[in-house]
């Protein structure tokens, strides 16, 4: 909000008041868009640069000053990166686990953040302060032992350890779901239960339906986390058809090392999924950061 | 059979449906955590068995190993740089987006995109800009005539790369920050201004304690991410030059799974757990004496 063109109740101004006044809004407000257009042009600037080497030959990207926009452009690189490694099947791979791994999480976490907001039962202050504390844990202390238990189960090199941890919820996503859910008014939940709504009903039939900001919130959030994921697949994984797209892009560099085309068309490729959830999410994500952040 | 009543009912269910996270819980956090205590004392390869070793790691790791406290120092210069300066540019940004501005929306998207992109892809991308002789940084540092340096290739400036691609991400704080910002009630502004207070006493007087909430959680938050950065540091320098960006995670997942010392590196993680609470305790400790909390009297503090 402005503070400074709200009528002031001053008594009388002086003479000439009104139009220092606005020339000093004029000037504070070319100052704002200054710093917000030199700002906004460094933060885009890696995207464009991202984009232009993609779209260039090998030989292209070691001139200088560089050239923003190559002719032709060099589209087929974004076919070729298909073809120097299988490119398709880490994509797959990826989308694989991080379905998995978002939908349960998401079943899980809306589950016991339906609990904790609508149901009344003994210990569940309690046990929310564990889950709120969950969040504070730095996963390197149990790193170790979940690698040995997975390779107890010989779980490695499967997909198992990415997928199976996610099936029961994460602490960040069942203060989200707690959160919206305590949102929704109490009655609905008390007209459900004179209807003889089960509380399995309650829950699928009335609370799930009314949060579909929740859901995408909790969604936009668990997909990133995974689709991003780098350190658990580096662990796990052996096989290269088993790859992940965050493992398959370090080969690139490993053989590729100097050819920046083709990285950086697969580095687009990788991050276009995000980028476009995030972009078309945006609204549930702010909604998600307000609730997340500020009352956390 | 008997019949429940509707509160046992009630009961029954708010347990059953805590259960998956539950189960979770105990198999892949409280499990693993006592099982790392006891690691933590050991010696292991993982083929071999396991030996009791005492406080042998812990002494190790405090007199034996000068590489702790590098990865330590690195680390801390991390945090101590990139947290501050984020939370102050996205503090400024946060401010000039509040304004009347246009396109407001658009603004904000280009800001914060950059936030939601992380990885494997992103470190890439910014080995490529950080590239001595055909990246991004020093085509544009010559254009102002600064022959720029080696940056990831050169121990002294190294981490100052890093830092600097951190603030790539300032749009995620920036949002938090902007949602603090617009819940701030205008009658504050309007009794201030009733009371003759210009928009740089408004500013410290009424904005900054009113969000002041929202920038420890930025920071307590920042604290926790910085100090478990991996993915940069093995995909961008694998710890190098001269160990100049050795992330303590990246030691820790050294130690466990390229060198195997299982044991070694449970002593090292619980070392870096209590370093981020005793950073977390000290800030929230500090922060009583700025941060604001809406309903509770500054003098008794709670």
């Amino acid at each position: 909000m402005d503070i400074t063109t709200r009528p002031l109740t001053r008594p009388a101004a002086p003479v000439g008041w009104r139009t220092n006044r606005r020339l000093h809004y004029a000037l504070k407000m070319t100052v704002v868009y200054l710093c917000l257009a030199s700002g906004g042009f460094l933060v885009s600037v890696p995207f464009a640069w991202m984009l232009s080497t993609s779209l260039k030959t090998l030989g292209q990207t070691f001139v200088f000053p560089p050239i923003w926009v190559p002719v032709p452009l060099q589209w087929a690189n974004y076919v070729k990166v298909f073809e120097v490694l299988p490119f398709m099947r880490y994509f797959i791979n990826t989308v694989y686990v991080s379905g998995l791994s978002v939908a349960g999480t998401l079943f899980a976490s809306s589950l016991a953040g339906f609990s904790f907001a609508r149901l009344r039962w003994r210990g569940s202050t309690v046990l929310f302060v564990v889950v709120l504390s969950t969040m504070m844990l730095p996963p390197q202390v149990t790193m170790i032992p979940k690698f040995i238990l997975f390779r107890i189960l010989e779980w490695i090199d499967t997909y198992n350890p990415l997928i199976v941890p996610s099936l029961f919820g994460t602490g960040f996503q069942i203060f989200l779901f707690r959160q919206f859910f305590s949102t929704i008014p109490q009655e609905i939940d008390e007209a459900a239960r004179m209807d003889g709504c089960s509380f399995v009903g309650t829950y699928a039939r009335i609370i799930l339906p009314l949060s579909g900001p929740a859901i995408i919130t909790g969604f936009l959030f668990a997909f990133r986390y995974n689709w991003n994921e780098f350190l658990e697949p580096l662990i796990y994984l052996n096989t290269h058809s088993k790859f992940t797209l965050a493992l398959g892009l370090r080969l690139f560099q490993g053989e590729f090392t100097t050819n920046w085309p083709l990285l950086m068309a697969a580095s687009t490729i990788a991050m276009l999924p995000v980028l476009l959830t995030f972009y078309f999410g945006q609204r549930y994500f702010i909604q998600g950061v307000v609730i997340s952040g500020v009352k956390g | 059979m008997f019949k429940l009543r509707y509160a046992q009912l009630e009961e029954l269910y708010g347990w059953l449906f805590v259960t998956p996270w539950l189960f979770g819980f105990l198999a892949f956090i409280v499990g693993p955590m006592l099982v790392s205590v006891y690691l933590a004392f050991t010696n292991w390869d993982i083929l071999t068995p396991a030996q009791m070793v005492g406080f042998d790691n812990f002494v190790k790791l405090t007199t034996g190993d000068p590489l702790v406290g590098q990865a330590l120092k690195v680390t801390t210069i991390y945090a101590g740089v990139s947290i501050p300066l984020q939370v102050v540019l996205g503090l400024i940004l946060a401010l000039l987006l509040n304004e009347k501005i246009k396109a407001m929306s658009f603004v904000r998207t280009v800001f914060y995109l950059p936030s939601v992109v992380a990885g494997v892809a992103v470190a890439l991308l910014w080995r490529w800009i950080f590239s001595p002789d055909f990246g991004l940084l020093n085509a544009g540092l010559d254009l102002v005539g600064i022959d720029g340096p080696a940056w990831l290739a050169d121990s002294r400036t190294a981490l100052s790369a890093l830092i600097l691609m951190s603030l790539w991400g300032v749009g995620g704080g920036m949002l938090i920050v902007l949602a603090g910002l617009q819940g701030v009630p205008t009658t504050l502004y309007e009794a201030a201004e009733v009371d003759g207070a210009n928009s740089w006493v408004r500013f410290w007087n009424v904005t900054l304690p009113m969000i002041s909430p929202v920038i420890l959680f930025q920071t307590v938050m920042g604290i926790i991410g910085a100090l478990q950065v991996f993915t940069e540091a093995y995909v961008m320098t694998e710890g190098g030059p001269k160990y100049a960006t050795l992330f303590y995670m990246l030691y820790l997942y050294q130690n466990a799974f390229e060198f195997l010392k299982m044991g070694y590196a449970s002593a090292l993680a619980w070392v870096l757990f209590a370093y981020i609470l005793l950073l977390t305790l000290l800030v929230l400790r500090f922060s009583a004496a700025w941060v604001y909390y809406e309903g509770v009297s500054s003098k008794t503090g709670r």
